[in-house]
Protein backbone atom coordinates (compact mmCIF):
# COMPACT_ATOMS: atom_id res chain seq x y z
CA UNK A 1 0.00 0.00 0.00
CA UNK A 2 2.17 2.76 -1.40
CA UNK A 3 -0.15 5.58 0.47
CA UNK A 4 0.06 3.88 4.02
CA UNK A 5 3.41 3.90 4.46
CA UNK A 6 4.48 7.47 4.14
CA UNK A 7 1.89 7.76 7.50
CA UNK A 8 3.71 5.11 9.10
CA UNK A 9 6.82 6.54 8.47
CA UNK A 10 5.72 9.94 9.20
CA UNK A 11 7.29 10.05 12.59
CA UNK A 12 10.50 8.21 12.08
CA UNK A 13 11.27 11.20 9.74
CA UNK A 14 11.04 13.85 13.10
CA UNK A 15 12.99 11.61 15.03
CA UNK A 16 16.14 12.97 14.46
CA UNK A 17 15.19 16.86 14.84
CA UNK A 18 13.09 15.62 18.22
CA UNK A 19 16.65 14.04 19.85
CA UNK A 20 18.52 17.13 18.25
CA UNK A 21 16.45 19.56 20.67
CA UNK A 22 16.03 17.00 23.39
CA UNK A 23 19.56 16.57 23.68
CA UNK A 24 20.08 20.58 24.04
CA UNK A 25 17.32 20.82 25.83
CA UNK A 26 17.96 17.32 28.57
CA UNK A 27 21.70 17.89 28.38
CA UNK A 28 22.36 14.05 27.99
CA UNK A 29 21.69 11.59 25.99
CA UNK A 30 20.05 9.24 27.84
CA UNK A 31 17.18 11.31 29.06
CA UNK A 32 17.18 13.25 25.91
CA UNK A 33 15.98 9.80 24.13
CA UNK A 34 13.94 9.13 27.36
CA UNK A 35 11.90 12.11 26.18
CA UNK A 36 11.65 11.06 22.70
CA UNK A 37 10.20 8.15 23.41
CA UNK A 38 7.59 9.21 25.54
CA UNK A 39 6.55 12.06 22.92
CA UNK A 40 6.57 9.41 20.17
CA UNK A 41 4.56 7.29 22.32
CA UNK A 42 2.31 9.96 23.55
CA UNK A 43 2.04 10.75 19.56
CA UNK A 44 0.95 7.47 18.76
CA UNK A 45 -2.08 7.34 21.16
CA UNK A 46 -3.60 10.82 20.38
CA UNK A 47 -2.89 9.39 16.56
CA UNK A 48 -6.43 9.92 15.71
CA UNK A 49 -5.70 13.22 15.34
CA UNK A 50 -3.31 13.51 12.71
CA UNK A 51 -5.75 13.97 10.02
CA UNK A 52 -6.77 17.55 11.86
CA UNK A 53 -2.85 18.63 12.57
CA UNK A 54 -1.68 21.04 10.10
CA UNK A 55 1.88 21.53 11.30
CA UNK A 56 2.85 18.41 12.83
CA UNK A 57 6.26 20.13 13.86
CA UNK A 58 4.96 22.27 16.02
CA UNK A 59 2.13 19.71 17.08
CA UNK A 60 5.72 17.23 18.32
CA UNK A 61 7.07 19.81 19.31
CA UNK A 62 4.43 20.52 21.82
CA UNK A 63 3.74 17.49 23.44
CA UNK A 64 7.70 17.22 23.78
CA UNK A 65 7.12 20.38 25.89
CA UNK A 66 4.51 19.37 27.98
CA UNK A 67 6.02 16.68 28.96
CA UNK A 68 9.69 17.72 29.14
CA UNK A 69 7.76 20.28 32.16
CA UNK A 70 5.79 17.33 33.36
CA UNK A 71 9.27 15.73 33.80
CA UNK A 72 11.41 18.68 35.07
CA UNK A 73 8.37 19.40 37.83
CA UNK A 74 7.79 15.90 38.88
CA UNK A 75 10.87 14.94 40.63
CA UNK A 76 11.03 18.07 42.75
CA UNK A 77 9.57 18.68 46.17
CA UNK A 78 7.71 21.47 46.94
CA UNK A 79 8.28 24.09 44.35
CA UNK A 80 6.72 26.79 43.02
CA UNK A 81 6.55 27.58 39.31
CA UNK A 82 8.11 30.58 38.24
CA UNK A 83 7.19 33.31 35.95
CA UNK A 84 8.22 36.32 34.62
CA UNK A 85 7.45 38.07 37.21
CA UNK A 86 9.54 36.21 40.11
CA UNK A 87 11.75 38.50 41.39
CA UNK A 88 15.25 38.24 40.86
CA UNK A 89 17.80 38.22 43.60
CA UNK A 90 21.66 39.25 42.23
CA UNK A 91 24.03 37.15 44.05
CA UNK A 92 27.78 37.69 43.83
CA UNK A 93 29.07 34.90 42.53
CA UNK A 94 31.60 32.65 45.14
CA UNK A 95 34.48 31.85 42.92
CA UNK A 96 34.55 35.38 41.27
CA UNK A 97 36.87 35.23 38.16
CA UNK A 98 37.11 31.16 38.82
CA UNK A 99 33.99 30.57 37.60
CA UNK A 100 35.08 32.30 34.58
CA UNK A 101 33.91 30.48 31.11
CA UNK A 102 31.61 28.28 30.51
CA UNK A 103 30.90 26.24 28.11
CA UNK A 104 27.88 26.39 26.26
CA UNK A 105 26.22 23.10 27.84
CA UNK A 106 26.52 23.94 31.21
CA UNK A 107 25.51 27.65 30.62
CA UNK A 108 22.17 26.01 28.86
CA UNK A 109 21.65 24.28 31.49
CA UNK A 110 21.83 27.39 33.66
CA UNK A 111 18.79 29.31 31.60
CA UNK A 112 15.31 28.67 33.00
CA UNK A 113 13.87 26.23 30.99
CA UNK A 114 10.91 28.31 29.54
CA UNK A 115 13.73 30.52 28.39
CA UNK A 116 15.34 27.61 27.51
CA UNK A 117 13.11 25.72 25.43
CA UNK A 118 12.86 29.37 23.50
CA UNK A 119 15.84 30.26 22.30
CA UNK A 120 16.53 26.54 21.36
CA UNK A 121 13.22 26.17 18.97
CA UNK A 122 14.30 29.30 17.18
CA UNK A 123 18.21 28.75 16.83
CA UNK A 124 17.95 24.61 16.38
CA UNK A 125 14.52 24.68 14.30
CA UNK A 126 14.33 28.40 13.12
CA UNK A 127 10.84 28.26 14.00
CA UNK A 128 8.90 31.18 13.50
CA UNK A 129 7.78 33.07 16.44
CA UNK A 130 4.17 32.75 15.55
CA UNK A 131 5.00 28.09 15.74
CA UNK A 132 6.86 28.89 18.71
CA UNK A 133 4.38 30.24 20.84
CA UNK A 134 2.01 27.22 19.30
CA UNK A 135 4.02 24.66 20.16
CA UNK A 136 4.48 26.11 23.88
CA UNK A 137 0.65 27.65 24.43
CA UNK A 138 1.64 31.49 24.98
CA UNK A 139 1.33 34.33 23.15
CA UNK A 140 3.86 35.67 20.99
CA UNK A 141 4.86 38.70 23.21
CA UNK A 142 6.14 36.36 25.94
CA UNK A 143 8.06 34.40 23.31
CA UNK A 144 9.60 37.53 22.30
CA UNK A 145 10.60 38.84 25.98
CA UNK A 146 11.75 35.20 26.95
CA UNK A 147 13.88 34.88 23.81
CA UNK A 148 15.62 38.83 24.67
CA UNK A 149 15.56 37.23 28.37
CA UNK A 150 17.24 34.21 27.70
CA UNK A 151 19.42 35.33 24.88
CA UNK A 152 21.15 37.58 27.31
CA UNK A 153 21.40 35.46 29.91
CA UNK A 154 23.16 33.07 28.09
CA UNK A 155 25.46 35.65 26.68
CA UNK A 156 26.33 36.99 30.03
CA UNK A 157 26.95 33.41 31.44
CA UNK A 158 29.18 32.57 28.27
CA UNK A 159 31.16 35.60 28.71
CA UNK A 160 30.57 35.51 32.53
CA UNK A 161 30.68 39.48 32.55
CA UNK A 162 30.36 41.93 35.53
CA UNK A 163 26.94 40.65 35.28
CA UNK A 164 25.99 38.55 38.68
CA UNK A 165 24.88 35.69 38.60
CA UNK A 166 21.26 35.84 39.73
CA UNK A 167 18.88 33.29 41.68
CA UNK A 168 15.62 33.55 41.85
CA UNK A 169 13.91 33.60 44.79
CA UNK A 170 11.54 30.75 45.35
CA UNK A 171 9.00 30.81 47.84
CA UNK A 172 6.77 27.61 49.37
CA UNK A 173 2.80 28.31 49.12
CA UNK A 174 1.80 28.46 52.61
CA UNK B 1 15.36 55.05 4.29
CA UNK B 2 13.15 55.68 7.38
CA UNK B 3 15.33 57.78 9.82
CA UNK B 4 12.83 57.16 12.74
CA UNK B 5 12.15 53.57 12.65
CA UNK B 6 11.37 52.72 16.18
CA UNK B 7 12.98 49.57 16.55
CA UNK B 8 11.93 47.68 19.29
CA UNK B 9 13.99 44.80 21.16
CA UNK B 10 11.69 42.31 19.33
CA UNK B 11 12.40 43.53 15.99
CA UNK B 12 16.36 43.35 16.97
CA UNK B 13 16.43 39.62 16.99
CA UNK B 14 13.71 38.89 14.70
CA UNK B 15 15.84 40.43 12.04
CA UNK B 16 19.02 38.14 13.48
CA UNK B 17 16.65 35.50 12.91
CA UNK B 18 15.41 36.59 9.05
CA UNK B 19 11.93 36.73 10.31
CA UNK B 20 11.79 40.58 9.20
CA UNK B 21 9.67 41.70 5.66
CA UNK B 22 13.01 42.01 3.78
CA UNK B 23 12.51 45.85 3.54
CA UNK B 24 12.18 46.69 7.45
CA UNK B 25 15.50 44.54 7.47
CA UNK B 26 16.80 46.86 5.75
CA UNK B 27 15.65 49.54 7.93
CA UNK B 28 17.36 47.59 10.55
CA UNK B 29 20.72 47.68 8.87
CA UNK B 30 20.76 51.31 8.40
CA UNK B 31 19.83 51.65 12.12
CA UNK B 32 22.94 49.70 13.04
CA UNK B 33 24.92 51.13 11.12
CA UNK B 34 25.19 53.94 13.73
CA UNK B 35 24.90 52.04 16.70
CA UNK B 36 28.19 49.73 16.76
CA UNK B 37 28.03 48.94 20.31
CA UNK B 38 24.65 47.22 19.48
CA UNK B 39 25.86 45.43 16.86
CA UNK B 40 27.81 43.88 18.62
CA UNK B 41 25.36 42.68 20.85
CA UNK B 42 23.30 41.44 17.96
CA UNK B 43 26.59 39.54 16.89
CA UNK B 44 26.85 37.20 19.97
CA UNK B 45 23.33 36.11 19.45
CA UNK B 46 24.23 35.05 15.77
CA UNK B 47 26.99 33.30 17.28
CA UNK B 48 24.92 31.94 19.57
CA UNK B 49 22.84 30.74 16.95
CA UNK B 50 25.96 29.10 15.15
CA UNK B 51 27.35 27.66 18.35
CA UNK B 52 24.37 26.11 18.88
CA UNK B 53 24.27 24.42 15.84
CA UNK B 54 27.77 23.05 15.93
CA UNK B 55 26.75 21.94 19.02
CA UNK B 56 23.72 19.99 18.46
CA UNK B 57 23.75 19.33 14.42
CA UNK B 58 25.76 16.24 15.16
CA UNK B 59 23.02 14.45 16.58
CA UNK B 60 21.09 14.63 13.87
CA UNK B 61 23.56 11.95 12.19
CA UNK B 62 23.67 9.62 14.88
CA UNK B 63 21.94 6.62 14.22
CA UNK B 64 18.88 6.23 15.90
CA UNK B 65 18.71 4.07 18.78
CA UNK B 66 16.69 0.93 17.86
CA UNK B 67 14.10 1.61 20.81
CA UNK B 68 13.21 4.97 19.19
CA UNK B 69 12.86 3.31 15.53
CA UNK B 70 10.72 0.94 17.01
CA UNK B 71 8.88 3.67 18.68
CA UNK B 72 8.40 5.72 15.62
CA UNK B 73 6.50 3.15 13.04
CA UNK B 74 4.44 1.17 15.23
CA UNK B 75 1.11 2.14 14.25
CA UNK B 76 -1.11 -0.31 16.34
CA UNK B 77 0.22 1.79 20.10
CA UNK B 78 -3.06 3.42 20.44
CA UNK B 79 -4.98 0.05 21.86
CA UNK B 80 -3.45 0.83 25.29
CA UNK B 81 -4.66 4.81 26.32
CA UNK B 82 -1.42 6.24 27.32
CA UNK B 83 -2.68 7.38 30.67
CA UNK B 84 -3.31 3.59 31.63
CA UNK B 85 0.34 3.19 30.50
CA UNK B 86 1.24 6.15 32.60
CA UNK B 87 0.38 6.79 35.87
CA UNK B 88 1.35 10.33 36.32
CA UNK B 89 2.76 10.62 40.44
CA UNK B 90 6.60 9.64 39.17
CA UNK B 91 7.04 6.28 40.60
CA UNK B 92 7.21 3.59 38.11
CA UNK B 93 5.19 3.78 34.95
CA UNK B 94 4.51 1.21 32.65
CA UNK B 95 5.67 3.46 29.44
CA UNK B 96 6.23 0.59 27.05
CA UNK B 97 2.41 -0.15 25.15
CA UNK B 98 1.21 -3.38 24.21
CA UNK B 99 2.43 -3.10 21.04
CA UNK B 100 6.28 -3.35 21.61
CA UNK B 101 5.86 -6.75 22.55
CA UNK B 102 5.77 -7.06 26.44
CA UNK B 103 3.23 -4.98 27.97
CA UNK B 104 1.41 -7.64 30.12
CA UNK B 105 -2.03 -8.28 30.54
CA UNK B 106 -3.58 -9.10 32.83
CA UNK B 107 -6.18 -12.10 31.13
CA UNK B 108 -2.84 -13.80 29.85
CA UNK B 109 -2.19 -16.69 31.54
CA UNK B 110 1.24 -16.02 33.46
CA UNK B 111 2.51 -18.93 32.03
CA UNK B 112 2.37 -17.53 28.61
CA UNK B 113 3.28 -13.95 29.33
CA UNK B 114 6.18 -12.81 26.92
CA UNK B 115 8.28 -10.76 30.03
CA UNK B 116 11.24 -10.98 28.21
CA UNK B 117 10.23 -11.32 24.47
CA UNK B 118 12.35 -8.13 23.63
CA UNK B 119 13.67 -7.19 26.82
CA UNK B 120 12.86 -3.99 29.10
CA UNK B 121 13.69 -0.21 28.07
CA UNK B 122 16.96 0.76 29.42
CA UNK B 123 16.20 3.40 31.56
CA UNK B 124 19.40 5.88 33.40
CA UNK B 125 19.24 5.93 36.74
CA UNK B 126 18.52 9.68 36.97
CA UNK B 127 15.48 8.70 34.93
CA UNK B 128 14.60 5.72 37.16
CA UNK B 129 11.95 6.25 39.33
CA UNK B 130 12.56 7.26 43.22
CA UNK B 131 12.00 3.35 44.02
CA UNK B 132 13.95 2.20 41.72
CA UNK B 133 16.97 4.52 42.94
CA UNK B 134 16.35 3.70 46.91
CA UNK B 135 16.16 -0.45 45.96
CA UNK B 136 19.68 -0.03 44.21
CA UNK B 137 20.73 2.12 47.18
CA UNK B 138 19.33 -0.71 49.93
CA UNK B 139 20.90 -3.28 47.51
CA UNK B 140 24.34 -1.82 47.61
CA UNK B 141 24.26 -0.98 51.74
CA UNK B 142 23.30 -4.20 52.69
CA UNK B 143 24.82 -7.12 50.11
CA UNK B 144 27.98 -6.70 51.45
CA UNK B 145 27.55 -7.10 55.17
CA UNK B 146 29.29 -10.16 56.50
CA UNK B 147 27.80 -10.02 59.69
CA UNK B 148 24.15 -8.98 58.99
CA UNK B 149 22.77 -8.57 55.67
CA UNK B 150 19.54 -9.50 57.18
CA UNK B 151 17.26 -8.60 59.96
CA UNK B 152 15.38 -11.90 60.08
CA UNK B 153 17.00 -14.96 58.33
CA UNK B 154 15.33 -17.63 55.79
CA UNK B 155 14.97 -20.22 58.76
CA UNK B 156 12.24 -18.11 60.70
CA UNK B 157 10.76 -17.53 57.02
CA UNK B 158 7.29 -17.51 58.87
CA UNK B 159 8.24 -14.69 61.41
CA UNK B 160 9.98 -12.85 58.54
CA UNK B 161 6.54 -13.48 56.52
CA UNK B 162 4.22 -12.11 59.49
CA UNK B 163 6.17 -9.08 60.70
CA UNK B 164 6.81 -7.64 56.98
CA UNK B 165 2.89 -8.21 56.16
CA UNK B 166 2.01 -6.49 59.68
CA UNK B 167 4.22 -3.99 59.25
CA UNK B 168 3.72 -3.52 55.17
CA UNK B 169 -0.32 -4.04 55.65
CA UNK B 170 -0.46 -6.75 53.13
CA UNK B 171 0.89 -9.81 53.15
CA UNK B 172 4.48 -10.22 52.44
CA UNK B 173 5.18 -13.68 51.06
CA UNK B 174 8.94 -14.27 49.44
CA UNK B 175 8.64 -15.58 45.95
CA UNK B 176 11.12 -19.12 46.25
CA UNK B 177 13.44 -18.98 43.32
CA UNK B 178 15.59 -22.02 43.72
CA UNK B 179 14.68 -22.92 40.25
CA UNK B 180 16.49 -19.93 39.18
CA UNK B 181 19.42 -20.86 41.14
CA UNK B 182 18.76 -18.41 44.59
CA UNK B 183 18.02 -19.77 47.96
CA UNK B 184 16.05 -16.79 50.28
CA UNK B 185 18.58 -15.93 53.19
CA UNK B 186 16.22 -13.89 54.58
CA UNK B 187 15.04 -9.75 54.96
CA UNK B 188 14.01 -6.58 56.54
CA UNK B 189 12.44 -3.80 56.99
CA UNK B 190 13.37 -0.71 55.92
CA UNK B 191 12.18 3.17 55.53
CA UNK B 192 11.03 4.03 51.80
CA UNK B 193 10.15 7.52 50.89
CA UNK B 194 6.68 7.62 52.83
CA UNK B 195 6.65 4.29 54.81
CA UNK B 196 8.29 0.85 55.39
CA UNK B 197 9.14 -1.29 52.49
CA UNK B 198 9.93 -4.70 52.63
CA UNK B 199 13.83 -6.12 51.24
CA UNK B 200 14.26 -10.10 50.58
CA UNK B 201 17.65 -11.24 50.26
CA UNK B 202 18.47 -13.96 48.23
CA UNK B 203 21.94 -16.03 47.37
CA UNK B 204 23.30 -18.69 44.55
CA UNK B 205 25.13 -21.45 45.53
CA UNK B 206 28.32 -19.00 44.66
CA UNK B 207 27.51 -16.52 47.28
CA UNK B 208 26.27 -13.75 44.42
CA UNK B 209 23.42 -11.66 46.13
CA UNK B 210 20.33 -10.63 44.69
CA UNK B 211 17.59 -8.25 46.56
CA UNK B 212 13.59 -7.91 45.84
CA UNK B 213 12.83 -4.66 46.72
CA UNK B 214 8.76 -4.42 47.93
CA UNK B 215 7.27 -1.01 48.32
CA UNK B 216 3.51 0.04 48.71
CA UNK B 217 3.91 3.23 48.08
CA UNK B 218 2.18 3.03 44.94
CA UNK B 219 -0.98 3.71 45.61
CA UNK B 220 -0.25 7.27 46.36
CA UNK B 221 -0.51 7.95 42.39
CA UNK B 222 -4.37 7.98 43.24
CA UNK B 223 -6.36 9.74 40.50
CA UNK B 224 -3.78 8.31 37.66
CA UNK B 225 -4.67 4.37 39.15
CA UNK B 226 -8.15 4.82 40.01
CA UNK B 227 -9.27 5.98 36.26
CA UNK B 228 -7.14 2.91 35.03
CA UNK B 229 -9.02 0.93 37.62
CA UNK B 230 -12.00 2.36 36.98
CA UNK B 231 -11.23 2.30 32.81
CA UNK B 232 -9.53 -1.18 32.47
CA UNK B 233 -11.32 -2.80 35.55
CA UNK B 234 -8.07 -3.92 37.29
CA UNK B 235 -5.02 -1.99 37.39
CA UNK B 236 -2.94 -4.64 35.78
CA UNK B 237 -1.14 -2.90 33.10
CA UNK B 238 2.90 -3.75 33.93
CA UNK B 239 5.62 -2.62 32.07
CA UNK B 240 9.25 -3.97 33.27
CA UNK B 241 12.25 -1.20 33.21
CA UNK B 242 15.87 -1.94 33.46
CA UNK B 243 18.27 0.49 34.97
CA UNK B 244 21.76 0.22 36.04
CA UNK B 245 23.82 1.79 38.51
CA UNK B 246 27.23 0.81 38.50
CA UNK B 247 27.24 -2.90 38.80
CA UNK B 248 23.99 -3.36 40.27
CA UNK B 249 21.38 -3.67 37.81
CA UNK B 250 17.73 -3.27 38.77
CA UNK B 251 14.41 -4.70 36.90
CA UNK B 252 11.62 -3.25 38.10
CA UNK B 253 8.16 -2.53 37.70
CA UNK B 254 4.19 -1.64 39.52
CA UNK B 255 1.80 -4.10 39.42
CA UNK B 256 -1.10 -3.10 41.28
CA UNK B 257 -0.57 -0.91 44.77
CA UNK B 258 2.71 -2.30 44.22
CA UNK B 259 6.42 -1.69 42.87
CA UNK B 260 8.82 -4.15 42.84
CA UNK B 261 12.85 -4.21 42.04
CA UNK B 262 15.08 -6.45 41.29
CA UNK B 263 18.95 -5.65 41.83
CA UNK B 264 21.79 -7.68 41.43
CA UNK B 265 25.50 -7.68 40.44
CA UNK B 266 25.05 -9.88 37.21
CA UNK B 267 24.18 -10.27 33.65
CA UNK B 268 21.09 -8.98 32.30
CA UNK B 269 19.56 -12.21 31.06
CA UNK B 270 20.09 -14.03 34.79
CA UNK B 271 18.19 -10.97 36.09
CA UNK B 272 15.68 -10.76 33.06
CA UNK B 273 14.71 -14.68 33.98
CA UNK B 274 14.72 -14.32 37.91
CA UNK B 275 12.07 -11.23 37.39
CA UNK B 276 10.22 -13.35 35.15
CA UNK B 277 9.72 -15.75 37.89
CA UNK B 278 8.74 -13.67 40.58
CA UNK B 279 6.68 -12.06 38.34
CA UNK B 280 5.17 -15.17 37.77
CA UNK B 281 5.00 -16.53 41.68
CA UNK B 282 3.20 -13.17 42.26
CA UNK B 283 0.33 -13.66 39.31
CA UNK B 284 -0.20 -17.07 40.02
CA UNK B 285 -0.71 -16.32 43.56
CA UNK B 286 -3.95 -14.37 42.86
Amino acid sequence: MPDQAPEDQQLLTWVPRLRRYARALAGNRDDADDLVQDTLERAWAKAGLWRGVADMRAWLFSIMHNLHVDGVRRPKLHTVTMDDDTPEVPVAPKQGERLAVLDLQAALDLLPVEQKEIVLLVALEDMAYADVAKALGIPIGTVMSRLSRGRERLRALMESRDQPVRLKVVRNTP
Amino acid sequence: MNENPAVTEAELHAYIDGQLPAARQREIEAYLRSRPEELLRLESFRAQRRELHALFDPVLDEALPQRLKQHAVQASHSRTPWYLQRLAAGVAIALISGATGWGLRAGLPPESVPVVAQGPAVVTMASATGFAQRAVVAHAVYTPDQRRPVEVDAAHEDQLIAWLSKRMGAPMKPPHLQAVGYALEGGRLLPGGQGPVAQFMYQDSAGAKLTLYVSNEIDDLGGAVASGKAAGGKNSDTAFRFAQQGAIKVFYWVDGPFGYAISADTDRAALTRVSSEVYRQLTAGR
